[in-house]
Protein backbone atom coordinates (compact mmCIF):
# COMPACT_ATOMS: atom_id res chain seq x y z
CA UNK A 1 0.00 0.00 0.00
CA UNK A 2 0.90 3.85 -0.76
CA UNK A 3 -0.96 6.42 -0.24
CA UNK A 4 1.01 10.12 0.12
CA UNK A 5 -0.83 13.35 -0.36
CA UNK A 6 -0.85 15.27 -3.44
CA UNK A 7 -1.82 18.39 -5.38
CA UNK A 8 -0.46 20.09 -8.61
CA UNK A 9 3.15 19.88 -7.60
CA UNK A 10 5.95 22.09 -6.38
CA UNK A 11 6.59 24.05 -9.28
CA UNK A 12 9.30 27.40 -9.52
CA UNK A 13 11.85 25.43 -7.92
CA UNK A 14 13.33 23.56 -10.18
CA UNK A 15 16.48 25.90 -10.68
CA UNK A 16 17.50 25.14 -6.92
CA UNK A 17 17.14 21.28 -7.45
CA UNK A 18 13.25 20.91 -5.89
CA UNK A 19 11.55 17.71 -7.89
CA UNK A 20 8.31 19.06 -9.07
CA UNK A 21 6.46 15.74 -7.13
CA UNK A 22 2.54 16.18 -7.41
CA UNK A 23 0.40 13.56 -8.92
CA UNK A 24 1.51 10.58 -10.98
CA UNK A 25 -1.83 11.24 -13.17
CA UNK A 26 -2.43 14.63 -13.28
CA UNK A 27 -5.54 15.32 -14.94
CA UNK A 28 -7.30 12.44 -12.58
CA UNK A 29 -6.07 14.06 -9.69
CA UNK A 30 -7.72 17.49 -11.26
CA UNK A 31 -10.97 15.85 -12.00
CA UNK A 32 -11.46 14.53 -8.72
CA UNK A 33 -11.04 17.90 -7.06
CA UNK A 34 -13.61 19.06 -10.04
CA UNK A 35 -16.25 17.07 -9.10
CA UNK A 36 -16.00 17.82 -5.66
CA UNK A 37 -15.89 21.29 -6.00
CA UNK A 38 -12.34 21.85 -4.59
CA UNK A 39 -9.86 23.92 -6.16
CA UNK A 40 -8.19 22.15 -8.90
CA UNK A 41 -4.91 22.66 -6.84
CA UNK A 42 -6.25 21.10 -3.40
CA UNK A 43 -4.49 18.19 -2.29
CA UNK A 44 -5.89 14.76 -2.52
CA UNK A 45 -4.59 11.12 -1.81
CA UNK A 46 -2.86 9.18 -4.55
CA UNK A 47 -3.92 5.70 -3.74
CA UNK A 48 -1.58 3.15 -5.47
CA UNK A 49 -3.04 -0.21 -5.97
CA UNK A 50 -3.94 -0.99 -2.37
CA UNK A 51 -7.27 1.09 -1.05
CA UNK A 52 -6.83 2.37 2.55
CA UNK A 53 -9.42 1.79 4.84
CA UNK A 54 -10.70 6.37 5.43
CA UNK A 55 -12.90 7.17 8.61
CA UNK A 56 -13.82 10.58 8.28
CA UNK A 57 -14.51 12.95 11.49
CA UNK A 58 -17.45 14.89 9.90
CA UNK A 59 -19.82 15.22 6.70
CA UNK A 60 -18.01 15.46 3.36
CA UNK A 61 -18.30 15.11 -0.34
CA UNK A 62 -15.87 12.75 -1.78
CA UNK A 63 -14.79 11.26 -5.56
CA UNK A 64 -12.65 8.98 -6.26
CA UNK A 65 -11.03 8.70 -10.08
CA UNK A 66 -8.15 7.19 -11.73
CA UNK A 67 -8.14 3.58 -10.67
CA UNK A 68 -11.32 2.05 -10.19
CA UNK A 69 -12.47 -0.40 -7.23
CA UNK A 70 -15.56 -2.33 -6.67
CA UNK A 71 -16.73 -0.89 -3.58
CA UNK A 72 -16.21 2.60 -5.26
CA UNK A 73 -18.01 4.86 -7.72
CA UNK A 74 -15.61 6.13 -9.82
CA UNK A 75 -15.93 9.68 -11.32
CA UNK A 76 -18.92 10.84 -9.43
CA UNK A 77 -19.30 12.69 -6.20
CA UNK A 78 -21.12 10.77 -3.21
CA UNK A 79 -21.20 11.76 0.54
CA UNK A 80 -19.47 10.01 3.26
CA UNK A 81 -20.09 10.64 7.52
CA UNK A 82 -18.27 9.41 10.65
CA UNK A 83 -20.46 6.41 10.09
CA UNK A 84 -19.90 6.01 6.18
CA UNK A 85 -15.87 4.98 5.84
CA UNK A 86 -14.61 4.85 2.84
CA UNK A 87 -13.53 1.21 1.64
CA UNK A 88 -11.78 0.70 -1.31
CA UNK A 89 -12.07 -3.41 -1.72
CA UNK A 90 -10.67 -4.91 -4.73
CA UNK A 91 -8.93 -3.03 -7.60
CA UNK A 92 -10.46 -3.50 -10.85
CA UNK A 93 -8.00 -1.46 -13.03
CA UNK A 94 -5.57 0.97 -13.01
CA UNK A 95 -2.72 1.52 -10.26
CA UNK A 96 -3.65 4.86 -9.00
CA UNK A 97 -6.74 6.34 -7.94
CA UNK A 98 -7.15 10.25 -6.18
CA UNK A 99 -9.48 10.38 -3.53
CA UNK A 100 -10.67 13.97 -3.28
CA UNK A 101 -12.66 15.24 -0.39
CA UNK A 102 -14.59 18.49 0.04
CA UNK A 103 -12.43 20.89 1.64
CA UNK A 104 -9.37 19.20 0.21
CA UNK A 105 -6.39 17.78 2.66
CA UNK A 106 -4.69 20.61 5.06
CA UNK A 107 -1.04 19.31 5.19
CA UNK A 108 1.55 22.47 5.46
CA UNK A 109 2.48 24.16 2.72
CA UNK A 110 6.77 23.36 1.91
CA UNK A 111 7.67 26.22 -0.79
CA UNK A 112 4.23 26.68 -2.09
CA UNK A 113 2.85 23.33 -2.59
CA UNK A 114 1.34 20.09 -0.01
CA UNK A 115 2.76 17.79 -2.65
CA UNK A 116 4.88 14.57 -1.33
CA UNK A 117 7.90 14.23 -2.88
CA UNK A 118 9.46 10.73 -1.48
CA UNK A 119 12.93 10.66 -2.12
CA UNK A 120 13.71 14.17 -0.41
CA UNK A 121 10.85 13.31 2.51
CA UNK A 122 9.59 17.16 1.53
CA UNK A 123 5.71 18.05 1.86
CA UNK A 124 2.48 15.74 1.95
CA UNK A 125 2.74 14.27 5.91
CA UNK A 126 6.31 14.35 7.57
CA UNK A 127 7.36 14.24 3.72
CA UNK A 128 6.13 10.17 4.12
CA UNK A 129 3.41 8.00 2.93
CA UNK A 130 0.75 7.76 4.82
CA UNK A 131 0.68 4.98 7.85
CA UNK A 132 -2.59 3.66 9.58
CA UNK A 133 -3.32 5.72 12.65
CA UNK A 134 -2.78 8.47 10.48
CA UNK A 135 -5.09 11.66 11.24
CA UNK A 136 -5.57 14.43 8.45
CA UNK A 137 -6.70 17.79 8.63
CA UNK A 138 -9.36 18.82 6.15
CA UNK A 139 -10.22 22.38 4.92
CA UNK A 140 -13.07 24.18 5.11
CA UNK A 141 -16.12 22.52 2.58
CA UNK A 142 -16.70 25.05 -0.08
CA UNK A 143 -19.81 25.39 0.74
CA UNK A 144 -22.10 24.59 -2.64
CA UNK A 145 -23.28 21.29 -3.44
CA UNK A 146 -21.92 19.12 -6.36
CA UNK A 147 -23.19 21.23 -8.91
CA UNK A 148 -24.32 18.69 -11.66
CA UNK A 149 -23.89 15.01 -11.35
CA UNK A 150 -25.54 13.97 -14.23
CA UNK A 151 -24.57 16.00 -16.90
CA UNK A 152 -20.86 15.28 -15.37
CA UNK A 153 -20.92 11.70 -15.26
CA UNK A 154 -22.40 11.68 -18.83
CA UNK A 155 -19.74 13.84 -20.09
CA UNK A 156 -16.47 11.64 -18.14
CA UNK A 157 -18.08 8.43 -18.92
CA UNK A 158 -17.55 9.56 -23.13
CA UNK A 159 -13.76 10.65 -22.08
CA UNK A 160 -12.82 7.31 -19.69
CA UNK A 161 -14.06 5.48 -22.47
CA UNK A 162 -11.78 7.39 -24.86
CA UNK A 163 -8.98 6.55 -22.29
CA UNK A 164 -9.64 3.36 -22.45
CA UNK A 165 -8.79 2.32 -26.41
CA UNK A 166 -5.27 3.55 -26.00
CA UNK A 167 -5.06 2.56 -22.45
CA UNK A 168 -1.36 0.73 -23.26
CA UNK A 169 -0.61 3.39 -25.83
CA UNK A 170 2.01 6.25 -25.11
CA UNK A 171 2.51 8.79 -27.98
CA UNK A 172 5.78 10.27 -27.97
CA UNK A 173 7.75 13.36 -29.40
CA UNK A 174 11.71 12.69 -30.54
CA UNK A 175 13.05 13.57 -27.71
CA UNK A 176 16.34 16.29 -27.03
CA UNK A 177 19.02 13.61 -27.65
CA UNK A 178 17.44 11.14 -30.05
CA UNK A 179 20.22 11.97 -32.31
CA UNK A 180 22.35 9.95 -30.26
CA UNK A 181 20.79 7.37 -30.46
CA UNK A 182 20.64 4.62 -33.69
CA UNK A 183 18.74 5.70 -37.27
CA UNK A 184 16.62 3.13 -36.01
CA UNK A 185 16.23 3.32 -32.65
CA UNK A 186 12.62 4.67 -32.25
CA UNK A 187 11.14 2.25 -34.77
CA UNK A 188 12.72 -0.51 -31.80
CA UNK A 189 11.27 1.83 -29.32
CA UNK A 190 7.72 1.50 -31.07
CA UNK A 191 8.32 -2.22 -32.24
CA UNK A 192 6.99 -3.76 -29.69
CA UNK A 193 5.58 -3.97 -26.00
CA UNK A 194 7.74 -3.20 -23.00
CA UNK A 195 7.16 -4.86 -20.04
CA UNK A 196 6.99 -2.24 -16.56
CA UNK A 197 9.35 -3.54 -14.52
CA UNK A 198 8.54 -4.66 -10.51
CA UNK A 199 11.53 -2.39 -9.67
CA UNK A 200 9.71 0.79 -10.61
CA UNK A 201 7.91 3.61 -8.26
CA UNK A 202 6.91 7.65 -8.44
CA UNK A 203 10.93 8.43 -9.48
CA UNK A 204 10.44 6.22 -12.61
CA UNK A 205 9.54 3.12 -14.45
CA UNK A 206 12.15 1.03 -15.72
CA UNK A 207 10.86 -0.86 -19.44
CA UNK A 208 12.35 -4.15 -20.05
CA UNK A 209 11.58 -4.54 -24.06
CA UNK A 210 14.37 -4.12 -26.62
CA UNK A 211 17.07 -2.33 -25.71
CA UNK A 212 18.32 0.56 -27.59
CA UNK A 213 22.07 1.64 -28.05
CA UNK A 214 23.36 4.93 -28.30
CA UNK A 215 25.11 5.78 -31.51
CA UNK A 216 28.10 7.50 -28.90
CA UNK A 217 28.07 7.42 -25.44
CA UNK A 218 24.68 7.38 -22.94
CA UNK A 219 26.30 9.68 -21.45
CA UNK A 220 25.88 13.63 -21.76
CA UNK A 221 26.64 16.47 -19.78
CA UNK A 222 23.83 16.53 -17.13
CA UNK A 223 20.82 18.76 -18.18
CA UNK A 224 16.75 18.94 -17.30
CA UNK A 225 14.91 15.91 -16.62
CA UNK A 226 10.89 17.15 -17.29
CA UNK A 227 8.47 13.94 -16.32
CA UNK A 228 7.54 12.14 -19.32
CA UNK A 229 11.11 11.58 -20.70
CA UNK A 230 12.16 8.42 -21.90
CA UNK A 231 15.99 8.21 -20.89
CA UNK A 232 18.40 5.55 -21.79
CA UNK A 233 21.48 4.71 -19.89
CA UNK A 234 24.61 2.42 -21.24
CA UNK A 235 22.06 -0.53 -20.32
CA UNK A 236 19.95 0.03 -23.02
CA UNK A 237 16.94 -0.46 -21.11
CA UNK A 238 14.75 2.58 -21.18
CA UNK A 239 13.49 4.72 -18.08
CA UNK A 240 10.52 6.42 -18.21
CA UNK A 241 10.49 9.38 -15.65
CA UNK A 242 7.86 10.19 -13.80
CA UNK A 243 6.68 12.51 -10.98
CA UNK A 244 9.68 12.35 -8.19
CA UNK A 245 12.17 12.36 -10.95
CA UNK A 246 15.06 14.42 -9.94
CA UNK A 247 15.65 17.86 -11.64
CA UNK A 248 18.70 16.63 -14.26
CA UNK A 249 20.12 13.98 -15.16
CA UNK A 250 23.02 12.93 -17.00
CA UNK A 251 21.16 9.92 -19.59
CA UNK A 252 20.27 10.71 -23.37
CA UNK A 253 16.82 11.34 -23.62
CA UNK A 254 15.24 9.29 -26.89
CA UNK A 255 11.74 10.82 -26.70
CA UNK A 256 9.11 12.08 -24.62
CA UNK A 257 5.69 10.76 -23.50
CA UNK A 258 3.37 13.77 -24.53
CA UNK A 259 1.32 15.17 -21.23
CA UNK A 260 -2.01 14.20 -22.44
CA UNK A 261 -0.67 10.27 -22.70
CA UNK A 262 0.45 11.04 -18.85
CA UNK A 263 -2.36 10.20 -17.66
CA UNK A 264 -2.00 6.74 -19.11
CA UNK A 265 1.53 6.55 -17.84
CA UNK A 266 0.22 7.34 -14.37
CA UNK A 267 -1.91 4.32 -14.00
CA UNK A 268 0.47 1.90 -14.98
CA UNK A 269 1.41 -0.69 -12.65
CA UNK A 270 4.36 -3.18 -12.58
CA UNK A 271 3.88 -6.03 -14.76
CA UNK A 272 1.60 -3.75 -17.56
CA UNK A 273 2.33 -3.56 -20.69
CA UNK A 274 2.70 -0.47 -22.81
CA UNK A 275 3.81 0.29 -26.22
CA UNK A 276 4.93 3.50 -27.99
CA UNK A 277 3.85 5.60 -30.88
CA UNK A 278 4.94 8.90 -32.14
CA UNK A 279 2.45 11.33 -33.31
CA UNK A 280 3.21 15.23 -34.11
CA UNK A 281 3.24 17.94 -31.79
CA UNK A 282 0.24 19.47 -32.84
CA UNK A 283 -1.63 15.90 -32.24
CA UNK A 284 0.16 16.41 -28.70
CA UNK A 285 -1.07 19.77 -28.26
CA UNK A 286 -4.68 19.04 -29.24
CA UNK A 287 -5.08 15.90 -27.23
CA UNK A 288 -4.14 17.90 -24.44
CA UNK A 289 -6.27 20.52 -25.29
CA UNK A 290 -9.35 18.09 -25.21
CA UNK A 291 -8.47 17.23 -22.01
CA UNK A 292 -8.38 20.69 -20.40
CA UNK A 293 -11.40 21.75 -22.07
CA UNK A 294 -13.49 19.02 -20.51
CA UNK A 295 -11.60 20.35 -17.44
CA UNK A 296 -13.27 23.46 -17.86
CA UNK A 297 -16.35 22.64 -18.85
CA UNK A 298 -17.23 20.88 -15.64
CA UNK A 299 -15.17 24.10 -13.75
CA UNK A 300 -17.78 25.97 -14.88
CA UNK A 301 -20.84 23.79 -15.00
CA UNK B 1 26.81 26.60 -36.06
CA UNK B 2 26.87 30.18 -33.66
CA UNK B 3 26.90 28.13 -30.67
CA UNK B 4 23.53 27.38 -29.59
CA UNK B 5 20.13 25.37 -30.70
CA UNK B 6 16.59 25.22 -29.77
CA UNK B 7 15.40 21.79 -28.87
CA UNK B 8 11.91 20.62 -27.73
CA UNK B 9 11.71 17.76 -24.80
CA UNK B 10 8.22 17.23 -25.09
CA UNK B 11 5.23 19.48 -25.63
CA UNK B 12 5.63 21.10 -23.14
CA UNK B 13 9.61 22.00 -22.43
CA UNK B 14 11.79 24.09 -25.07
CA UNK B 15 15.64 23.51 -24.46
CA UNK B 16 18.17 26.25 -24.89
CA UNK B 17 21.60 24.11 -25.36
CA UNK B 18 24.61 26.10 -26.07
CA UNK B 19 27.75 24.47 -26.74
CA UNK B 20 28.46 20.93 -25.63
CA UNK B 21 31.01 20.78 -23.23
CA UNK B 22 31.56 22.26 -19.46
CA UNK B 23 32.66 25.52 -19.35
CA UNK B 24 31.98 28.63 -16.51
CA UNK B 25 31.31 30.99 -19.94
CA UNK B 26 28.39 28.90 -20.99
CA UNK B 27 26.95 28.49 -17.35
CA UNK B 28 27.24 31.63 -17.23
CA UNK B 29 25.54 32.38 -20.12
CA UNK B 30 22.41 29.47 -19.01
CA UNK B 31 22.26 31.22 -15.83
CA UNK B 32 21.62 35.05 -17.26
CA UNK B 33 19.33 33.38 -20.13
CA UNK B 34 17.04 31.78 -16.84
CA UNK B 35 17.30 35.09 -15.16
CA UNK B 36 16.21 37.24 -18.33
CA UNK B 37 13.12 34.89 -18.51
CA UNK B 38 12.26 34.85 -14.71
CA UNK B 39 12.18 38.69 -14.80
CA UNK B 40 9.77 38.68 -18.23
CA UNK B 41 7.20 36.83 -16.50
CA UNK B 42 5.79 35.55 -19.74
CA UNK B 43 2.29 33.65 -19.52
CA UNK B 44 2.17 30.26 -19.00
CA UNK B 45 5.83 29.84 -17.83
CA UNK B 46 6.02 27.19 -15.28
CA UNK B 47 9.68 26.66 -14.54
CA UNK B 48 12.80 27.66 -16.02
CA UNK B 49 15.92 25.32 -15.20
CA UNK B 50 19.50 26.62 -16.06
CA UNK B 51 22.00 23.53 -15.91
CA UNK B 52 25.91 23.54 -17.03
CA UNK B 53 25.19 24.72 -20.66
CA UNK B 54 21.61 25.07 -21.55
CA UNK B 55 18.08 26.22 -19.89
CA UNK B 56 15.04 24.37 -20.24
CA UNK B 57 11.67 26.68 -20.12
CA UNK B 58 8.75 24.39 -18.67
CA UNK B 59 5.69 26.01 -20.12
CA UNK B 60 1.67 25.17 -20.57
CA UNK B 61 1.46 24.80 -24.47
CA UNK B 62 -2.10 25.79 -24.35
CA UNK B 63 -1.18 29.41 -22.74
CA UNK B 64 2.32 29.87 -23.90
CA UNK B 65 2.87 30.93 -27.40
CA UNK B 66 5.84 28.27 -28.93
CA UNK B 67 7.15 30.68 -31.55
CA UNK B 68 6.64 33.50 -29.32
CA UNK B 69 8.48 31.41 -26.65
CA UNK B 70 11.22 30.41 -29.53
CA UNK B 71 12.06 33.74 -30.49
CA UNK B 72 12.22 34.87 -27.02
CA UNK B 73 14.88 32.51 -26.53
CA UNK B 74 16.44 32.73 -29.30
CA UNK B 75 17.06 36.68 -28.86
CA UNK B 76 18.15 36.42 -24.98
CA UNK B 77 20.61 33.45 -26.44
CA UNK B 78 22.13 36.11 -28.85
CA UNK B 79 22.64 38.25 -25.86
CA UNK B 80 26.55 39.67 -25.54
CA UNK B 81 27.61 37.00 -23.48
CA UNK B 82 27.91 38.82 -19.51
CA UNK B 83 31.29 40.19 -18.40
CA UNK B 84 31.13 39.40 -15.12
CA UNK B 85 27.11 38.15 -15.00
CA UNK B 86 28.33 37.86 -10.91
CA UNK B 87 29.91 41.12 -10.57
CA UNK B 88 27.23 42.67 -8.32
CA UNK B 89 27.42 39.98 -5.97
CA UNK B 90 29.72 38.80 -3.08
CA UNK B 91 31.04 35.55 -3.29
CA UNK B 92 29.13 33.11 -1.16
CA UNK B 93 32.08 32.04 1.93
CA UNK B 94 31.88 28.70 2.67
CA UNK B 95 33.56 27.75 5.81
CA UNK B 96 35.20 23.95 5.94
CA UNK B 97 36.82 22.39 8.67
CA UNK B 98 39.23 19.39 6.56
CA UNK B 99 40.24 16.42 6.80
CA UNK B 100 40.01 13.90 9.76
CA UNK B 101 36.32 12.34 10.57
CA UNK B 102 35.14 15.22 8.61
CA UNK B 103 36.72 14.47 5.49
CA UNK B 104 37.58 10.97 5.36
CA UNK B 105 39.44 10.83 1.66
CA UNK B 106 41.86 13.49 2.16
CA UNK B 107 44.57 11.88 2.64
CA UNK B 108 44.02 9.36 -0.01
CA UNK B 109 43.50 12.29 -2.53
CA UNK B 110 46.53 13.70 -1.39
CA UNK B 111 48.75 10.50 -2.01
CA UNK B 112 46.77 10.11 -5.27
CA UNK B 113 48.27 13.67 -5.89
CA UNK B 114 51.95 13.41 -4.72
CA UNK B 115 50.56 16.43 -2.36
CA UNK B 116 50.42 16.67 1.73
CA UNK B 117 47.05 17.55 2.86
CA UNK B 118 47.98 20.79 3.48
CA UNK B 119 48.61 21.41 -0.37
CA UNK B 120 45.40 20.04 -0.93
CA UNK B 121 43.32 22.56 1.15
CA UNK B 122 45.27 25.07 0.01
CA UNK B 123 44.30 24.24 -3.80
CA UNK B 124 40.76 23.33 -2.48
CA UNK B 125 40.40 26.64 -1.04
CA UNK B 126 42.73 28.84 -3.05
CA UNK B 127 40.28 29.96 -5.61
CA UNK B 128 36.70 31.22 -6.40
CA UNK B 129 34.36 28.84 -7.87
CA UNK B 130 31.58 29.36 -10.06
CA UNK B 131 27.97 27.16 -9.49
CA UNK B 132 28.01 25.95 -12.73
CA UNK B 133 24.36 23.91 -11.98
CA UNK B 134 22.20 22.71 -9.23
CA UNK B 135 19.95 19.60 -9.44
CA UNK B 136 20.80 15.96 -7.97
CA UNK B 137 19.19 17.08 -4.56
CA UNK B 138 17.35 20.09 -3.31
CA UNK B 139 19.92 22.82 -2.65
CA UNK B 140 23.32 20.84 -4.72
CA UNK B 141 25.58 22.99 -6.87
CA UNK B 142 27.94 21.60 -8.78
CA UNK B 143 30.95 23.95 -8.21
CA UNK B 144 33.81 24.22 -10.81
CA UNK B 145 36.65 24.33 -11.46
CA UNK B 146 38.27 22.30 -9.27
CA UNK B 147 42.09 22.50 -9.49
CA UNK B 148 43.24 19.89 -12.16
CA UNK B 149 46.20 18.81 -9.37
CA UNK B 150 43.28 17.10 -6.82
CA UNK B 151 40.66 16.33 -9.61
CA UNK B 152 39.82 12.80 -8.53
CA UNK B 153 37.27 9.93 -9.68
CA UNK B 154 34.51 9.46 -8.34
CA UNK B 155 33.79 6.53 -5.61
CA UNK B 156 33.70 3.49 -7.61
CA UNK B 157 30.71 2.67 -4.71
CA UNK B 158 29.44 5.46 -3.44
CA UNK B 159 28.46 5.77 0.60
CA UNK B 160 25.25 4.87 1.47
CA UNK B 161 25.11 7.74 3.51
CA UNK B 162 27.12 11.14 3.42
CA UNK B 163 26.77 13.42 6.46
CA UNK B 164 24.99 17.00 5.82
CA UNK B 165 27.27 19.72 4.89
CA UNK B 166 30.18 17.28 3.78
CA UNK B 167 32.27 19.04 0.99
CA UNK B 168 33.55 16.41 -1.89
CA UNK B 169 35.90 16.39 -4.70
CA UNK B 170 34.72 14.61 -8.12
CA UNK B 171 36.78 15.20 -11.39
CA UNK B 172 36.70 18.95 -12.06
CA UNK B 173 34.31 20.01 -9.83
CA UNK B 174 33.11 19.87 -5.87
CA UNK B 175 30.32 20.24 -3.34
CA UNK B 176 28.74 20.43 -0.35
CA UNK B 177 26.10 17.90 0.66
CA UNK B 178 22.84 19.63 1.53
CA UNK B 179 21.28 16.59 3.66
CA UNK B 180 22.03 13.29 4.56
CA UNK B 181 22.31 10.55 1.68
CA UNK B 182 24.14 8.53 -0.60
CA UNK B 183 26.74 10.14 -2.62
CA UNK B 184 30.11 8.92 -4.52
CA UNK B 185 31.89 12.31 -4.09
CA UNK B 186 35.27 11.87 -2.22
CA UNK B 187 34.56 13.72 0.82
CA UNK B 188 37.86 15.99 2.30
CA UNK B 189 35.97 18.44 5.05
CA UNK B 190 33.43 19.51 6.43
CA UNK B 191 31.15 22.60 6.86
CA UNK B 192 28.54 23.82 9.39
CA UNK B 193 26.57 26.10 6.57
CA UNK B 194 23.61 24.46 5.45
CA UNK B 195 22.31 25.08 1.79
CA UNK B 196 19.44 24.24 1.95
CA UNK B 197 17.27 24.88 4.97
CA UNK B 198 13.39 25.29 5.19
CA UNK B 199 13.53 27.28 8.29
CA UNK B 200 15.41 30.58 6.71
CA UNK B 201 13.44 33.03 4.88
CA UNK B 202 15.27 32.02 1.90
CA UNK B 203 15.52 28.49 2.29
CA UNK B 204 18.46 28.18 -0.50
CA UNK B 205 22.19 29.59 -0.51
CA UNK B 206 22.91 28.48 -3.98
CA UNK B 207 21.86 29.81 -7.21
CA UNK B 208 23.06 29.30 -10.87
CA UNK B 209 26.08 31.60 -11.44
CA UNK B 210 26.72 32.90 -8.01
CA UNK B 211 30.31 32.91 -6.76
CA UNK B 212 31.73 30.44 -4.14
CA UNK B 213 35.07 30.16 -2.12
CA UNK B 214 36.11 27.64 0.91
CA UNK B 215 37.89 28.95 3.58
CA UNK B 216 39.32 26.65 5.99
CA UNK B 217 38.47 26.63 9.66
CA UNK B 218 39.52 24.79 12.52
CA UNK B 219 37.21 22.15 14.58
CA UNK B 220 36.69 24.29 17.74
CA UNK B 221 35.76 27.50 15.03
CA UNK B 222 34.00 24.39 13.03
CA UNK B 223 31.86 23.55 16.49
CA UNK B 224 31.18 27.49 17.66
CA UNK B 225 29.29 28.23 14.16
CA UNK B 226 27.62 24.90 14.02
CA UNK B 227 26.21 26.10 17.19
CA UNK B 228 24.83 29.43 16.30
CA UNK B 229 23.69 28.46 13.27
Amino acid sequence: MLTTVQDGGRWGYQSRGVPVAGPMDRFAHRLANVIVGNDPRDATLEVTLLGPHIEFADDRLVSVTGAEFENIPSNAAFSVSPSQPLIFGRRIRGARAYVAISGGIDVPMVLGSRATHLPSAMGGLGGRALKTGDELRLGPPKGGHYRNEGTSRHVLTSVVSAFRRTESTLHILPGPQADRFAADALAILESQAYVVDPNSNRVGYRLNGPHLQSITSADIISDATPMGSIQVPASGTPILLMADCQTTGGYAKIANVISADLTIAGQLAPGDKVSFARCSLSEAVDALRSQEQILLAMEQS
Amino acid sequence: MNGHRIVPAGDSVLVLEFEERIDAILSARAAAVAEALDAAAMPGIRDVVPTYRSVAVYFDPLQTGRTELTQTLEALANQPTPERLRAHRTAIEIPVCYGGDFGPDLASVAAAAGLTETDVVALHSGVTYQVLMIGFMPGFAYLGTLDSRISVPRLTTPRPRVPRGSVGIAQQQTGVYPGDGPGGWQLIGRTPVRPFDLSRTDPFLFRAGDDVRFVSVTRSEFDQLDRSS
